[in-house]
Formats: structure tokens, C-alpha cells, sequence
């Protein structure tokens, strides 16, 4: 008896080094990616912080671009963003969730929606500016837009919405194939399932990939780049086939000059953009978290 | 809805059918892919009455049961040979709309499935999405009596707006069950309904079947004999054969499957040695 108690207690103070060490050591290799992230983010905010953070005044935000420095501001550029992005959110939210509820619900053919479903997981890996090159033979030229906000809606709608689509499925698919027999049983058609059921349920979750993808439209420079070209613009637009520039432009236009001057206005013009797009993300996370908090009730 | 009951309503006048078979099956199969899954079940089920169906799992009991309002249609692969007569009229016909067997012959689900709602919004579901347009007394009269025959309005009335989830399992139930009687339907079908309930729950259940059946036919399927000795009038027992395809090996008055039944697997099963 004495003996079994004294071996139990041995075996309680017997260590393994090795197994220690790499537990210990575990942690440091798991976590170098996220220290690399947050380090270039924080060294990115830092430069643009310190060059653009006195240039981020109310003109920057009113004015029409400049030759010089002092006077330019991005107001094209932000309303150029808010017409194209927004026109290109109202096309792609609302056909990204159509697709998606057509791809999990109504389409009965096995294989087709399969190969659908395949295809628009492809669609949302190629290249932005493919999608860029597309719209301007097929819109700018082929259907004679012309170098448009529209154009540009277009273009960034189909290429965001893959992204909304997919979205907007996997939300469709959070829903229980019991709530929806319940109504089936009731008498309820297929589309009365869908609006009375799945989208009350689903809207929050698919509004979330809805923030995210119009969040990437707006950071995106090369579709825009090739359909409305670098541009001097100085004034308002007021109908969706005038001309146009957007943020991501602006900043490049600026940072490619060679006065400091310029230099520190594209920083400053960073910021904004950032600015923009974190208030978006966490749009996103905060209708995600009250979404989650809802299914716990 | 209008459909369903002129198509009835022609058909009895036709053949001038008795009234007390209200459910027929005739050589009902359903395949899976390539795989039967209940084969050949032919039986009638009584107006007002209670029809349980058990049977080992597996058996094919609620396969059975989804074909008698075609909520197998919702099931991709799923295909349905034989026929489901309702009132003498067969309800996979070209002619029948499914939407419209569903608001005659009703459902509910093992597991308590209450929508996202008010309590209110949960019972009014059914007659809203059915087209009729009732006034808002009329509404909450419906809501109410739907409520009183599931033996839930005393325990609810005065937090209607209340959501279905804040309910107890065998409250969500009830509950599932008023929002399938608001709907007026002639044939109640209940799969498993009280598999995840308490005991005393179970039993308000029970009582509650064996109050409405004077009104409703009801067809339960039910893995717990004791259940459908107490609450049934008729019996099936469901049992898979060797290749796992569901059959029908007895039917008759709850009962006489109880006490002499005439198949050797009905006594094992239901004395407990298979199944």
C-alpha cells in the first residue's frame, strides 16, 4: 500500500523537459503572423499619423484638387467614392441576396447548383483588374457608358458581388430546416417561407457580408483605375454618366507628385480613408455581435 | 385552399364516399434515391379518431406520416408511389396544389419549432399567410380559441407579445400545436410530438389530444408504446423487413394490437424484446 502511494507521487514530480519547453515555446512561433500584422498596421498608422495628421484640416474634405498644395482638397474624390460605391451597393446587395436565396432554396437541380455555386466561389478570386478590364470593353465601350460613375457601379457591383453572394448563402444557411418545415406545414408557399422566415432571420447576417463587401469596393483602385484613368476633376457630379475619380485615385495621384507637400496630403487622405473603412468594419462586427446576441434568446 | 375543397367536393359527389374514412393509403411506397424506405403500406384512418403509428427507429414512421401532407415534396430525392386518398380524393393528382393539402391536413414536429415571434405572431401565422384577410378582432378571437384548445391560453393570455422562445419545451409545443389548429384543419399529424418533453408535460399533451379528438383526426406517430396505448383508438405498427425497407405488419383497435395481437413481431415488440 505504502509503495503504490509513494509511486503515485513519484509520478505526480516526474517531468518531461522537452514537452515543457515546447508548451512554452508553443505560443511564440503560434503568434509571429499576428505580430507581423499588428506591426505593420501600427508602423503604416504611425508614418501616416506623423505626415498627414496637420493635413487633415476641413478643406481637405471641401475642396476641389489643386496645383497647389495648400488649396487642394479630395472633395471630388469623396463624392466621386460615395456616387459610385453607393450606386454599385444598391446593385449588388440586393442581386447578391436574390442569388443567394436562389442558389439555397429554389434551385432544385443538384449538379446545376452545384457547378453555380463553384463558379461564383471563383468569381470572388479573380483579380480586381480583370473585372476592371471587363467593364471597360463591355460598358465603357461596348454599351457606350463612356468613362462613367456608372460604369464604374457596374463594374464594382459585379465584382463585389460574389462576395455578397456568399455571404448572404452561408446566412441563409444558419437558418433551421425546422423553422421552415413549421411554416411549410401551415400552408405557406416557398416565397412566403422565405420572406416571412428566412430573410427576418438571415438579414442581419447577410448585411454584415453586405458592409464588407462594399467596404473592399471602396479601398479598391485598380477596376477604377482602368475605367475612369487618372483625373483632374473640379467639379460636383450630377448625373451618374459624368465623369469621375474616387479616393484610392486621389491618393495615388498625390503620392506619385514629388513635392512633400503632396506627399503629406495623400497621408492625410490615407487617414480619411481609413477612417472611413474601420467605421464600416465595426458596423459590420456590432451587427454581427447583436445578430449573435438574438440567437442566444 | 378553395382548390383542394372544390376537387373534394366534386369527387364525393362522384363516388359518394362513407364518411368515416377521412385518410387512405393504397400501396403507399416512398424511395430514397434508389432505396425504399417504407414499402406497400395500405391504411385507413378514421374521422375523429386517433391513429398511432409506432414501430422500432428506422421503421419508416415518419416517412409514412410526411407522405400524408406532402411534406416529403420538400425532401429533394424523396419519391412517392401509391396513393394518399383524402376524402376519396388523391392528393399527389396533378390537380393538388401541396400548399393547399397543408392548410387540410396539419403537422407538428418532434421537436418544439416555435418561428422567432410573439406568441401572438406564432398562432397567427397560418391564417395570415393563407390569404384570408380577418380583422384585427377577429384576428385575436381565432388566436385566442386556437389557444384554448391547446389548453395554453390561461398560461400565456396575459403576455401574448411575449416571444414563443421565453416559453417552457412542453408550453412551445402547445404552442406549435394552437398554431396548427388556428390554421382549421380537418387532419392533425403529430410526429414524435412529445420525444422531448417531461413527463408531466407528455401528459398535458396527451389530454390535450384526447379533448380535441372529438373535433380532429388525428394521426400520431409515436416510439413509446405506453403513449399509444393511452391516447390512441387504432394502431400500425411499422417494421422494417431484412433489407430495412418499412412495412406494415398490423393494424387494427389499439386495443386488440395490445392485448392478442395476431403478428409474432408485434408481441415481441410490444413486450419489449425487440425493437
Amino acid at each position: 500500500m505504502a509503495d503504490t502511494l509513494l509511486e503515485s507521487s513519484q509520478r505526480f514530480t516526474r517531468r518531461d523537459r522537452l514537452k515543457e519547453t515546447l508548451d512554452t515555446l508553443a505560443p511564440v512561433f503560434l503568434s509571429i503572423g499576428v505580430f507581423i500584422g499588428v506591426a505593420t498596421v501600427a508602423s503604416l498608422l504611425l508614418t501616416v499619423v506623423t505626415s498627414g495628421a496637420h493635413r487633415l484640416t476641413p478643406t481637405l474634405l471641401t475642396d476641389y484638387p489643386h496645383p497647389n498644395p495648400v488649396q487642394a482638397g479630395m472633395r471630388s474624390a469623396i463624392l466621386g467614392t460615395i456616387w459610385t460605391v453607393g450606386l454599385s451597393a444598391l446593385i449588388c446587395i440586393p442581386l447578391g441576396i436574390a442569388s443567394a436565396l436562389y442558389l439555397t432554396e429554389w434551385s432544385e437541380n443538384r449538379f446545376v447548383k452545384r457547378f453555380l455555386e463553384v463558379n461564383i466561389a471563383n468569381l470572388a478570386g479573380v483579380p480586381s483588374i480583370v473585372f476592371g478590364l471587363v467593364g471597360l470593353s463591355l460598358l465603357t465601350y461596348g454599351l457606350g457608358w463612356g468613362r462613367s460613375i456608372i460604369a464604374g457601379a457596374f463594374t464594382l457591383a459585379v465584382m463585389t458581388l460574389p462576395l455578397v453572394t456568399v455571404a448572404a448563402a452561408e446566412a441563409v444557411k444558419t437558418i433551421p430546416e425546422a423553422l421552415k418545415h413549421g411554416a411549410y406545414a401551415l400552408g405557406a408557399t416557398k416565397l412566403q417561407v422565405t420572406r416571412y422566415i428566412i430573410l427576418p432571420k438571415a438579414l442581419p447576417m447577410m448585411m454584415t457580408g453586405a458592409i464588407l463587401a462594399v467596404s473592399r469596393a471602396i479601398g479598391e483602385a485598380a477596376p477604377i483605375l482602368v475605367i475612369s484613368g487618372l483625373l483632374f476633376i473640379r467639379q460636383d457630379p450630377t448625373s451618374i454618366f459624368d465623369r469621375f475619380t474616387v479616393m484610392p485615385l486621389q491618393i495615388y495621384n498625390w503620392v506619385s507628385r514629388p513635392q512633400v507637400a503632396f506627399q503629406e496630403l495623400s497621408s492625410a487622405a490615407i487617414l480619411v480613408l481609413l477612417l472611413i473603412l474601420l467605421t464600416m468594419n465595426a458596423a459590420a462586427i456590432a451587427l454581427r455581435y447583436r445578430y449573435q446576441r438574438r440567437l442566444v434568446l | 385552399m378553395t382548390m383542394l375543397k372544390e376537387l373534394v367536393g366534386r369527387n364525393m359527389e362522384e363516388i359518394a364516399y362513407g364518411g368515416k374514412v377521412v385518410v387512405e393509403t393504397i400501396n403507399l411506397s416512398v424511395i430514397y434515391g434508389k432505396r425504399y424506405a417504407i414499402r406497400d403500406i395500405s391504411l385507413k384512418v378514421e374521422k375523429n379518431r386517433i391513429t398511432a403509428i409506432i414501430g422500432p427507429s428506422g421503421c419508416g414512421k415518419s416517412t409514412f406520416l410526411r407522405c400524408l401532407n406532402r411534406m416529403n415534396d420538400l425532401i429533394l430525392d424523396a419519391r412517392v408511389e401509391g396513393k394518399v386518398l383524402y376524402r376519396g380524393l388523391d392528393i399527389y393528382n396533378r390537380e393538388v396544389d401541396p400548399v393547399a393539402v397543408r392548410t387540410v391536413i396539419g403537422m407538428v414536429f418532434q421537436r418544439p419549432n416555435p418561428f422567432p415571434m410573439s406568441i401572438f405572431d406564432n398562432v397567427a401565422f397560418g391564417l395570415r399567410v393563407n390569404g384570408v384577410k380577418f380583422s384585427k378582432t377577429e384576428l385575436a378571437a381565432k388566436v385566442r380559441d386556437a389557444l384554448e384548445k391547446a389548453a395554453l391560453w390561461d398560461e400565456v393570455k396575459d403576455r401574448l407579445d411575449a416571444p414563443a422562445y421565453s416559453l417552457s419545451g412542453g408550453q412551445q409545443q402547445r404552442l406549435c400545436i394552437a398554431r396548427t389548429l388556428a390554421v382549421d384543419p380537418e387532419v392533425i399529424l403529430l410526429d414524435e410530438p412529445t420525444v422531448s418533453l417531461d413527463p408531466i408535460s407528455t401528459a398535458k399533451i396527451e389530454q390535450l389530444l384526447r379533448n380535441i379528438s372529438s373535433n380532429y383526426t388525428i394521426v400520431i406517430v409515436t416510439h413509446n408504446m405506453q403513449q399509444a396505448a393511452r391516447v390512441s383508438d387504432y394502431t400500425a405498427v411499422l417494421m422494417p423487413d431484412e433489407e430495412m425497407v418499412g412495412r406494415l405488419i398490423e393494424f387494427g383497435p389499439t386495443r386488440d394490437i395490445f392485448t392478442q395481437p395476431r403478428d409474432k413481431r408485434t408481441e415481441d415488440y410490444i413486450s419489449g424484446r425487440v425493437g
